[in-house]
């Protein structure tokens, strides 16, 4: 389990990394945090010849409130995400789902960054961003793109990104008021990547109407999955259990995931159905109970 | 003078090993460097079964940094690795090869061995390595390659059948045919084994001006090794050496021989170089020893009231594609230890031997008695639902009482009749029924099920066997310094040996444990020695030491009684001093008495040197006991299964240090929590392991333990067969957990009548099972 041999660069500022990039092309890997990529290398599943390190670039490591996103640079280590005041006032759903990645010591390495353009459909990060709604911006030669979550990720393990474009921050809009959010997920082990996840996030109206209504999940295809018609079916509504239970089945009927050692198709869409319904449950209690506190404290 | 001098047993002493290796400071294999040294790494079969056309190594040997290539054919004949346990004659063509000719028999089989200056360009080399192989149907299934016109393993062997074992006591049949109540099952173990988290490493340098060979890294039975080792290579035994070191866990499938303990030292007698080989996990998951997979057609036979009249099994056991070193030694002891606590009258076992495709197996951690007990105790819930019964009152019915002691089983282990030395079996029952709660247990499980929850409680009772003989070395001394030493054949896998070993010799030298050196795993410096493996490292390697100290303090005070005139009565041996009783101004330092017993100063007729040999021979072993009970929660709707609490009683005789018991038990159920919930070796019908990395063979961390785990030591039962009434407790730990968590589980989804048939119990069996059962309700 030794990589094969391969340069390696560590480039000071952003413009330099884009420009090694350029000239490595196709053969080039880009380290962040490294927990997916250097396993891979030991392995020998990926021989890249050169290997961009980015870890130099502290202007991607940061986290800031703009315009009524959250803003994360790439390089941000998933730690510091998940304990930023920032993400928890305002991405309540992703500070929650972080404890999910893997284990400490992995998160205070990996970046979040890293963990979106790896795409693996079952990974905890993509899918909170999904369903969010959250924008990419990847830097390349021929200057800035801004890409929605649900156009960046292709399929396994790969995205929109070109071989000469780097992600450099994510943009993920802030929770409004009166919103409850709810992370579920099953593992084989805490730590282990989602059999099935499902990330959503409800929002009120005052009069406890359903105003908007976001909904994804991990592990059930080859990216993860948003789940827009399903949601909608609460959004003007004032959700009740029964509901709840049918977009679990529906979701369920309209998933595809495959088999693996770890559990079957069928496996993946049970278990989707009931979790879809236990966190559609949570977010909706959780925005009620803002709503009210909100209500109380005016 | 014949008191047993045990003073420092049953305390609750730190250990003397964790202050090196908590501080970093142990040193491992891969912490040995020597100048010169060359890496080794293994080219293994990517096939489960195919004739080698062509195995091309021209390509590899021309690479960058590599210094040599071996394949077959520079190894020539060098015979076979023997069955180190129970060996018997006729089964030459299933013992490995260190490379074999002709065919490859399973993936990872080593093909050839690559030498170079590092691992790197050793791994760029292996690439370079041209197989060419004919493919033959791979056979992945223990039952399937015992049907007729199966394809062979081995050829010239004749049969994939490797052996047939036979259990018979009463007219099982017959009583059988006879009984009230039959209930039969079809139960299955996956494929586990143990995963020490520091793999399998070797170092061999040869010292060409000495003929001396040195091997570091083999860590369990280091003598027999080194016979083995020397008889293939045709090198003098008294010029082999192996210096054991530390490990990261052994659980029965480190330290044996395998191809590699003859591949390196080879290549390091030809290169004349130092020559280190580090398993890496890939390696590990195709290449050491698995476990535990087996199938069961059991049935028992029970009178209305829950009486057990008879027991059948007929047993296939997958051996995988060679005999190794442990030999049969896994099924033979399910087969011997099946009745388990219970007296029943007749029983009747068949255990199928079956080679396969696969990798060769051997023992981990309870060996045989994990699938046994979860195989009998699953029976026993079955019949508890068939009866109505509750499953505690059914076992209650039916232990050994303890009047029946010593109770022959009826069964045998390596043909020697299994004999329970003592004890009340259901003494460890009761304790684990109290400490589970189990008689409230009902009513909080009724009032979760109003709550929308399915939580359950599971037994698994199990007996043990411990002190494999035949014997273990001992030497107990004092140096000049007046300092005490022992030796022993022993080695040390993790498990304190060199506190409790000292807390044995510490009473009869009447010195603290601290400051006695315990030297153990070199060859060259001890004459004899067996090992550890079994549990047997405390009764019978415990029982020499004993042994030695308590010799080695008679010649003490031999020799002190003689010096200070005084009689031996008179005489107390303790903090390093001989005192004498009433005289306090008299007394020798054991740097005194180590002086007296020089070869010029000794009186005629005793050995000169305070240094005492012995040899503890157990003929019989030593039958340990306990219960589990895991009280789990089920989700039904996801099939997560998490484990609540847990609780383990059991009776070892006596435990010498509890500290150290309480971590073997603890550590040990963690790993049968694993193969219970977890872990699994899992092949497709090519014969591809496809669970060879941690992402999809996956041990129990610590957020998978219980949250609460009870244990409680009993010392009601101490074995007759040892001077200190030692049982082994290695191994209770784990036994019981695949039994008692399976039946919590089915105990938990009792509403749905589930069936747990199979381990382990992942989410989506436990689904899979919940979804079955739904729909057959509606």
């Amino acid at each position: 389990m030794k990589p094969t041999a391969f340069d390696y660069f560590d480039p000071p500022t952003l413009e330099e990394a884009l420009s090694v990039l350029s000239e490595c092309g196709d053969e080039a890997k880009v380290l962040a945090g490294g927990q997916s990529l250097v396993p891979m290398m030991n392995f020998r599943l990926v021989r890249p010849t050169a290997l961009i390190d980015l870890n130099r670039l502290r202007s991607l490591d940061f986290i800031v409130e703009r315009e009524g996103s959250v803003v994360i640079g790439a390089l941000t280590r998933q730690h510091s995400v998940e304990t930023s005041a920032i993400t928890r006032t305002h991405a309540p759903l992703l500070a929650e789902a972080l404890p999910f990645v893997a284990h400490l010591a992995l998160r205070r390495r990996g970046t979040v960054g890293g963990s979106v353009a790896h795409a693996d459909p079952a990974a905890e990060i993509p899918t909170v961003l999904l369903a969010l709604g959250a924008t990419m911006v990847a830097q390349g030669p021929k200057g800035t793109r801004v890409i929605p979550a649900d156009q960046f990720f292709v399929s396994y393990f790969s995205t929109v990104l070109k071989a000469d474009e780097l992600l450099t921050e994510l943009r993920v809009p802030a929770a409004p008021p009166r919103t409850g959010s709810a992370f579920l997920e099953v593992s084989r082990r805490k730590g282990d990547l989602a059999l099935v996840s499902v990330a959503t996030e409800i929002t009120l109206t005052p009069r406890g109407v359903c105003e908007r209504a976001a909904l994804a999940l991990g592990g059930v295809g080859s990216t993860p999955f948003a789940a827009v018609e399903e949601a909608q079916l609460i959004v003007g509504q004032v959700p009740s259990p029964r509901m709840f239970q049918e977009i679990g089945k529906r979701v369920a009927a309209r998933i595809s995931p495959d088999s693996d050692l770890h559990g079957s198709a069928q496996y993946r869409k049970d278990a989707a159905a009931v979790l879809v319904d236990r966190a559609l449950q949570t977010s909706i209690a959780r925005a009620a109970a803002e709503s009210r506190s909100m209500e109380s404290s005016k | 003078m014949n008191k047993v001098h045990s003073e420092w047993l049953g305390l609750r002493v730190l250990r003397k090993e964790d202050q090196r290796l908590l501080t970093g400071s142990g040193k491992f294999v891969g912490d040995v460097t020597l100048p010169g040294m060359l890496t080794a790494i293994v080219y293994r079969s990517p096939y489960a079964h195919g004739r080698i056309v062509s195995l091309d190594l021209a390509r590899a040997r021309q690479h960058p940094g590599v210094v040599a290539v071996y394949g077959p054919e520079d190894i020539g004949s060098v015979g076979t690795i023997p069955m180190r346990m129970s060996p018997r004659d006729g089964l030459g063509e299933c013992l490995q090869r260190p490379l074999p000719t002709g065919k490859v028999h399973y993936v990872g089989e080593p093909l050839a061995l690559i030498v170079a200056c590092d691992r790197y360009r050793a791994e760029d080399a292996l690439e370079a390595i041209d197989l060419e192989v004919e493919s033959l149907p791979a056979l992945t299934d223990a039952r399937a390659a015992l049907q007729p016109g199966a394809p062979l393993v081995h050829e010239k062997f004749g049969t994939n059948l490797a052996e047939q074992l036979i259990m018979d006591k009463g007219d099982a049949a017959r009583a059988l045919a006879a009984a009230p109540v039959r209930v039969r099952e079809r139960l299955r173990i996956q494929r586990h084994t143990g995963v020490p988290l520091e793999t399998r490493g070797l170092l061999a340098a040869y010292d060409v001006a000495a003929r001396t060979l040195t091997m570091w890294g083999v860590t369990k039975v280091p003598h027999f090794n080194r016979s083995v080792l020397a008889r293939m290579l045709g090198h003098p035994e008294h010029l082999v050496r192996f210096v054991e070191t530390e490990v990261g866990g052994g659980f029965g499938v480190r330290g044996e021989f395998y191809p590699e303990d003859f591949l390196v030292p080879w290549a390091a007698m030809r290169l004349g170089r130092p020559v280190r080989w580090m398993e890496d996990r890939c390696e590990h998951f195709v290449a050491t020893n698995h476990s535990r997979e087996q199938w069961h057609d059991v049935e028992i036979g029970a009178t209305s009231d829950g009486r057990i009249i008879a027991l059948t099994d007929t047993i296939h056991a997958d051996m995988g594609a060679y005999i190794r070193t442990h030999g049969f030694v896994v099924p033979d002891r399910t087969a011997a230890l099946l009745p388990g606590p219970y007296d029943i009258e007749h029983y009747h076992a068949e255990v199928m031997c079956a080679l396969t495709n696969k990798t060769p197996t051997g023992t981990y951690r309870g060996p045989g008695r994990y699938e046994g007990t979860f195989v009998r105790e699953r029976m026993m819930d079955v019949l508890a639902v068939r009866l109505k019964l509750d499953p505690a009152e059914l076992r209650r019915r039916n232990f050994v009482s303890a009047d029946a002691m010593p109770y022959d089983v009826g069964s045998t282990a390596d043909t020697d009749p299994v004999i329970y030395d003592s004890g009340d079996l259901q003494s460890a029952f009761d304790a684990a029924i109290e400490m589970s709660e189990y008689d409230s247990f009902r009513r909080e499980q009724a009032n979760e099920r109003g709550n929308g929850r399915l939580i359950g409680i599971g037994i698994g009772c199990l007996v043990e066997k411990s002190g494999t003989g035949p014997w273990e070395y001992a030497r107990a001394e004092v140096d000049n310094s007046g300092h005490v030493l022992v030796f022993t054949g022993l080695t040390c896998l993790g498990q304190g040996l060199e506190t409790t070993l000292s807390q044995i010799a510490a009473g009869p030298l009447g010195v603290h444990p601290d400051t006695i050196t315990i030297i153990h795993g070199d060859t060259a410096r001890i004459p004899f020695g067996v090992g550890t493996c079994g549990s047997r490292g405390a009764v019978v390697g415990g029982s020499a030491v004993h042994q030695a100290a308590s010799s080695l303090r008679e010649k003490i005070l031999t020799l002190a009684s003689s010096q200070l005139e005084r009689p031996m009565d008179d005489l107390v041996l303790e903090s390093g001093q001989v005192k004498v009783r009433g005289a306090p101004e008299m007394s020798l330092t054991l740097r005194e008495i180590a002086l007296l017993a020089g070869p010029t100063r000794v009186a005629e007729g005793i050995a000169p040197g305070l240094s005492v040999e012995a040899f503890f021979k157990a003929p019989m072993r030593a039958y340990p006991y306990g219960t589990h009970i895991a009280v789990v929660e089920v989700d039904p709707g996801t099939g997560v299964v998490r484990v609540l609490r847990y609780a383990i009683a059991c009776d070892i005789g006596r435990a010498i240090n509890p500290m150290i018991v309480e971590g073997q038990l603890t550590g040990g159920l963690a790993q049968g929590l694993g193969g219970a919930l977890l872990e699994d070796l899992v092949y497709d019908g090519d014969g591809q392991l496809l669970t060879g990395t941690f992402a999809d063979y996956l041990l129990p961390s610590a957020s998978e333990m219980p949250g609460s785990v009870k244990l409680r030591l009993l010392e009601d039962a101490p074995s007759p067969l040892n001077p200190l009434g030692l049982k082994g407790a290695g191994e209770l730990g784990c036994t019981g957990a695949g039994a008692a968590i399976a039946n919590a589980v089915a105990d938990a989804l009792s509403p749905l009548e589930i069936n747990i048939g199979e381990l382990p119990l992942t989410p989506n069996r436990v689904r899979t099972l919940v979804r079955e059962a739904m729909a057959a309700n509606q």
